[in-house]
C-alpha cells in the first residue's frame, strides 16, 4: 500500500479501471483536493476490476466474486474502509458486499469461490461521503475563491443514491448532499429534474444512440433550469456527458458545447488550483473558470 | 415475482423503454403466465441498463432490475438468441479484457468488440480523443496476481 497523500485522516482507495485511464482527471483532482483539505489516501494494493455492469448482467457469481476480491484485499491490507471515487464501482462493492453479508447460502459460495472467510464489514463510501465525512466547513475555510458565477445543475445518475436502503446516504429521488457540497465552494445549484436520471452508462459504445438521446436529454434540463455547468462524481457519467457530445452535435445539429466538470475539480477551483493542475484540460469540451465572465456558457 | 401486480409505474419512469420491445413489467407478467420463451427472447433485459429506477420506485418493493438481471443469465444458460447482439458482445469483450489482465483495457476492448461485431464502419468516437489527449494507453494495465482473477472466472463459468 503507497501513501499517495499526506495527512491525519486516513482512507483507502480503491480507484477502479477509469481512473488510470479514461478518467484520469478525476484522480488527479481528486488527491490533489484531498491531500489539499488534510486527508490521505492509501490505494489498496492489486486491486483489480469490480466487474462492473458486464459482470452482473451475465453472471451473477462471477460479478459477487470480482468485487469480493476487493473486499477480501481491503481486509488483509488492514483497511477499514475504502473510496470507490466511480459510481458503478461504488455500487458494486457496496452490493456485493450486502448480498455477502445478508444471504449465508451466497456468503458461503464467494468464500469457497476466493478460499477466505469474510468477517469484516468494510466501509464503502463514494467521494460525496467522503466531502462529507472531511466536513464541509474544510472547504468554506480552505476557500481561496468563492465561485459565485456559476448555476451548477449537480447530477447524481442512477447508481450513486440506489438502492438508498444500502447505499445510506441520501434520498434516491430528492438527493441534496452533492448541493451542499457545490454550496461550500460558494457556488450556486439549480433546482432541475433529471439529476437522477440515467445516462445509459454501459451502452456507451453498443448502443450509442440511446446514451446520446439520454445524454442530450439532461443536459437541455439542466440548460433549461438556468445551469450554466455541470458536475458529475462518476466517470461513465463524464464520459456519456462530456466525450459524447462529440457525437451529439452530429445527431442533434445546433446543440451547444456545455461544460461538464468533476465534483473534485469544481471542489480544486475553488480551493485556488488552476484548471491544468486539475486535469481540466484533458476534457472534450473546454471549461476557463474566469471570475468575471465564464467563457463557454450557453448563450 | 408474485410481489409484482402490475400496475407499470416501473415502465413509466423507465428511461430506456422507448427502445425496447416490451415494457419492463411485460417481462415480469410473460413469466408470471409461464411464457419463458417470450421473455428470454425479448430485447429488454438486454436494453435495460441496471440503473434501478425501477426497483426504488416499486410500491410493492420488487426488485425489477435484479430480475432482469436473472432473465439475461438465464436466457444465456439456455443458449436463447440474443436480439441486442452488439450490446451481448460488448459485455463478453468487456469480461475478457477482466480475465486476462485484471483490470480493464480499452484498446483490448474496443478492438474485440469490433472483431466481435464485425463492425468495423461503426466509429467508437472517444478513442481518438482520449488517445490525444494522452488518456486511454497503449498498454495494458496488468496486477500481480492475474491468477486469483482467472481462478475467479474459471470456477464460476458455464461454458
Ligand atoms: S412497479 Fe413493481 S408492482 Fe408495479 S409493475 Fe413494476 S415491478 Fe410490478
Ligand atoms: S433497471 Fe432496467 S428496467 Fe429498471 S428502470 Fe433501469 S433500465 Fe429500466
Amino acid at each position: 500500500m503507497k501513501p499517495l497523500t499526506g495527512g491525519n485522516m486516513r482512507f483507502g482507495y480503491y480507484p477502479g479501471c477509469s481512473q488510470i485511464s479514461s478518467a484520469k482527471e478525476y484522480d488527479l483532482s481528486l488527491k490533489k483536493v484531498i491531500g489539499n483539505l488534510g486527508v490521505s489516501l492509501d490505494e489498496l494494493d492489486d486491486w483489480s476490476c469490480c466487474g462492473a455492469t458486464s459482470g452482473h448482467v451475465t453472471n451473477h457469481k462471477l460479478a459477487n466474486g470480482l468485487a469480493m476480491r476487493n473486499i477480501m484485499l481491503a481486509d488483509h491490507q488492514g483497511l477499514d474502509n475504502i473510496v470507490a471515487p466511480c459510481a458503478a464501482c461504488y455500487n458494486r462493492l457496496i452490493l456485493s458486499q450486502y448480498e455477502t453479508f445478508n444471504h449465508p447460502e451466497i456468503k458461503s459460495e464467494i468464500e469457497e469461490l476466493l478460499s477466505t472467510k469474510f468477517e469484516k464489514d468494510i466501509g464503502i463510501f463514494n467521494v460525496l461521503e467522503l466531502f462529507m465525512k472531511i466536513g464541509l466547513g474544510k472547504i468554506v475555510e480552505n476557500r481561496k475563491r468563492e465561485l459565485s458565477n456559476l448555476n451548477v445543475a449537480c447530477y447524481y445518475g442512477c447508481l450513486l443514491v440506489r438502492p438508498a436502503d444500502i447505499t445510506k446516504f441520501d434520498d434516491a429521488e430528492e438527493p441534496t448532499s452533492m448541493e451542499r457540497i457545490v454550496e461550500a465552494t460558494g457556488a450556486k445549484t439549480v433546482d432541475w429534474n433529471h439529476k437522477v436520471e440515467c445516462c445509459g452508462a454501459a451502452h456507451s459504445i453498443a448502443r450509442r444512440d440511446i446514451v446520446v438521446d439520454l445524454s442530450k436529454k439532461i443536459i437541455d434540463d439542466a440548460i433549461a433550469h438556468g445551469a450554466n455547468v455541470m458536475v458529475v462524481a462518476c466517470p461513465m457519467c463524464h464520459t456519456n456527458l462530456d466525450m459524447r457530445q462529440r457525437t451529439m452535435k452530429k445527431v442533434y445539429p445546433g446543440h451547444k458545447e456545455f461544460p461538464v466538470l468533476y465534483l473534485t475539480e469544481l471542489v480544486g477551483l475553488s480551493l485556488g488550483m488552476n484548471e491544468k493542475e486539475l486535469g481540466i484540460d484533458l476534457h472534450y469540451i473546454d471549461f476557463k473558470y474566469d471570475d468575471n465572465i465564464i467563457k463557454n456558457t450557453v448563450a | 415475482m408474485s410481489l409484482c401486480y402490475q400496475c407499470g409505474k416501473c415502465s413509466a419512469g423507465c428511461p430506456i423503454r422507448f427502445y425496447m420491445d416490451i415494457a419492463p413489467n411485460k417481462v415480469v407478467r410473460l413469466i408470471q403466465l409461464g411464457l419463458y420463451d417470450e421473455a428470454l427472447k425479448s430485447s429488454t433485459p438486454w436494453l435495460c441498463a441496471g440503473c434501478l429506477t425501477c426497483s426504488a420506485r416499486c410500491p410493492n418493493n420488487f426488485d425489477l432490475a435484479k430480475f432482469m438481471d436473472a432473465v439475461r443469465e438465464i436466457a444465456l444458460e439456455k443458449g436463447v438468441e440474443v436480439k441486442e447482439k452488439d450490446i451481448l458482445s460488448f459485455h463478453e469483450a468487456f469480461l475478457d479484457q477482466i480475465k486476462m489482465h485484471g483490470r480493464s483495457y480499452e484498446v483490448g476492448l474496443v478492438a474485440e468488440y469490433k472483431m466481435k461485431t464485425l463492425n468495423l464502419l461503426q466509429d467508437v468516437d472517444s478513442a481518438p480523443g482520449m488517445f490525444f489527449k494522452g488518456k486511454l494507453g497503449i498498454m495494458p494495465h496488468n496486477i500481480e496476481d492475474k491468477k486469483s482473477v482467472r481462478d475467479i472466472f474459471k470456477k464460476t463459468s458455464k461454458k
